[in-house]
């Protein structure tokens, strides 16, 4: 039996979007140099939720952006149960000399961070590069990789699951019971 | 469908179409990689991968190599003509000799039918054909059918007529195979010596005209005329053959319509293509070799994370 319970509502997530916007505003202003880059597949949500916010309540309509998968550049490829298939990468932008924003929904490990600064590369050389993260997992990480900015920080064990649920406009944690 | 059903790529023959599209879906990822301006990606940089060519190749091998670099896999490569092969050692003792300093795939060329699938009875590693005589080639078609599948967006509903010699043709047959997998109708054209007695079991069009030929298809694979496979000679001449199947600009011309012009190469200009019609902006063969490095990185990528 799985248990799970809801730590964000539909209405947290959506203050949650507009705050982590004008965070992004506050330091990115008309992102005129900067690219949001999301981590296929799961960040590609949070990042058309970020886009459309910035459009639509700030008036900033030509950020420049792109899907990034990192499939190929796992540690884990060889050795991970299930095969890892990619997804589509669409990056018909540079990042040469960009601030480029990377965007994920959950921050774990960080492992797949580490693999998208590497797969980041072929596109050219940033500026810089930050990192957005919807749910923040503290005290988890493998490698030293800290984001910029949070949505939430939630302190889960290892056996749980944190789910962001788009349909639903929910994050769940599902916590799984081996009888 | 995640994974492979297949582990090891020994012809068209044991896929089924859903890992043709797999393979397809994986491959356009890597064509998009290899056109970046770093094309290296570190995904098998654990895995060593074996290049075994008991016959000539050029393209093949280049692609084969570089797909794997593009991959960061160590890469041995083995030519039998500088090898021990010369000096009586059988197939399984060499590949076996080869296994034993700690391979993980075999990417082999071999001039006997049916060579890799009796590795891949005996031997552990993952194999992947790269010809076997005259029996399949089967990344060649797959790169084929996927350039055909880039022109049109689909490969069901297309009719595709493959013209030259049927008989000795591994290339023709993976592509029969692959493209009816894909739902694509097959038809191919070519003189009757050259033509197999099994012809009907596979479910293809023959025609004895090229023109007929051209005039049915969307796309013609044009292949070479295989001397070196020819025990008794087939064919009265090559001028013969080149004046009666060679596909030239007039031809085309006389044609109302625009087809695609394939080759798996090598080409022997002014026999089976003209320079004019290989050089046309009919042709696609450059695409086919670009497609070659992306089709075999997928191959090789998707059975290194099939797991047993």
């Amino acid at each position: 039996m799985n248990e799970q319970r809801e730590i964000l509502n539909s209405t947290q997530l959506d203050i949650i979007i507009k705050r982590l916007s004008q965070e992004l505003i506050e330091s990115h202003q008309d992102f005129s140099s900067s690219v949001i880059v999301s981590l296929q597949p799961r960040g590609k949500y949070l990042a058309n939720r970020l886009i459309s916010c910035l459009s639509e309540n700030f008036n900033l309509t030509s950020i420049a952006s792109g899907d990034l998968d990192i499939s190929f550049y796992r540690d884990d490829l060889l050795t991970k149960k299930l095969p890892i298939i990619p997804e589509e990468i669409n990056m018909d932008i540079s990042t040469e000399n960009k601030r480029v924003i990377l965007v994920d929904d959950v921050l774990f490990t960080a492992r797949s961070v580490r693999a998208a600064m590497d797969a980041i590369m072929p596109f050219g050389r940033p500026q810089s590069i930050e990192l957005l993260v919807l749910i923040d997992r503290r005290l988890s990480r493998h490698i030293p990789i800290q984001p910029n900015y949070v949505g939430k920080i939630v302190d889960a064990i290892d056996s749980e699951r944190v789910i962001v649920d788009w349909k639903k406009n929910s994050v769940l944690i599902l916590k799984e019971k081996n009888e | 469908m995640n994974s492979l059903s297949v582990d090891h790529m020994l012809g068209i023959k044991y896929l089924t179409k859903k890992d043709i599209d797999l393979i397809f879906q994986t491959a356009d990822n890597f064509k998009k990689i290899i056109n970046q301006p770093i094309k290296k990606v570190p995904s098998l940089r654990d895995v060593t991968i074996a290049n075994l060519f008991f016959e000539n190749s050029t393209r093949t091998k280049l692609s084969f190599e570089l797909a794997e670099k593009r991959l960061s896999a160590d890469v041995i490569n083995f030519s039998s003509a500088s090898s021990s092969v010369k000096k009586g050692e059988t197939l399984l003792d060499t590949v076996n000799n080869i296994l034993a300093m700690k391979v993980d795939i075999i990417v082999m060329r071999h001039p006997n039918p049916g060579a890799s699938v009796f590795l891949s009875r005996n031997i552990s590693a993952k194999i992947v054909n790269a010809g076997d005589g005259t029996h399949e080639h089967p990344t060649q078609a797959l790169l084929d059918s996927f350039s055909i599948r880039e022109k049109y967006g689909q490969v069901a509903g297309k009719k595709i007529v493959i013209i030259g010699d049927i008989l000795h043709s591994r290339v023709a047959l993976s592509n029969i195979y692959c493209l009816k997998k894909l739902g694509a109708e097959v038809g191919v054209c070519g003189p009757s010596t050259l033509m197999p007695k099994y012809l009907d079991s596979l479910g293809v069009n023959h025609f004895s005209s090229l023109n007929n030929a051209l005039k049915w298809c969307d796309v013609a694979n044009v292949l070479r005329i295989q001397l070196e496979r020819q025990d008794v000679q087939l064919l009265p001449s090559l001028r013969e053959y080149s004046n009666v199947f060679g596909i030239n600009k007039k031809v085309l011309d006389n044609l109302d319509k625009k087809i695609t012009i394939m080759h798996p190469g090598p080409i022997n200009r002014g026999v089976e293509l003209t320079s004019d019609v290989a050089d046309s902006e009919h042709s696609i063969i450059l695409n086919q070799v670009e497609n070659g490095v992306a089709i075999r990185m997928a191959v090789l990528y998707l059975l290194s994370i099939k797991k047993n």
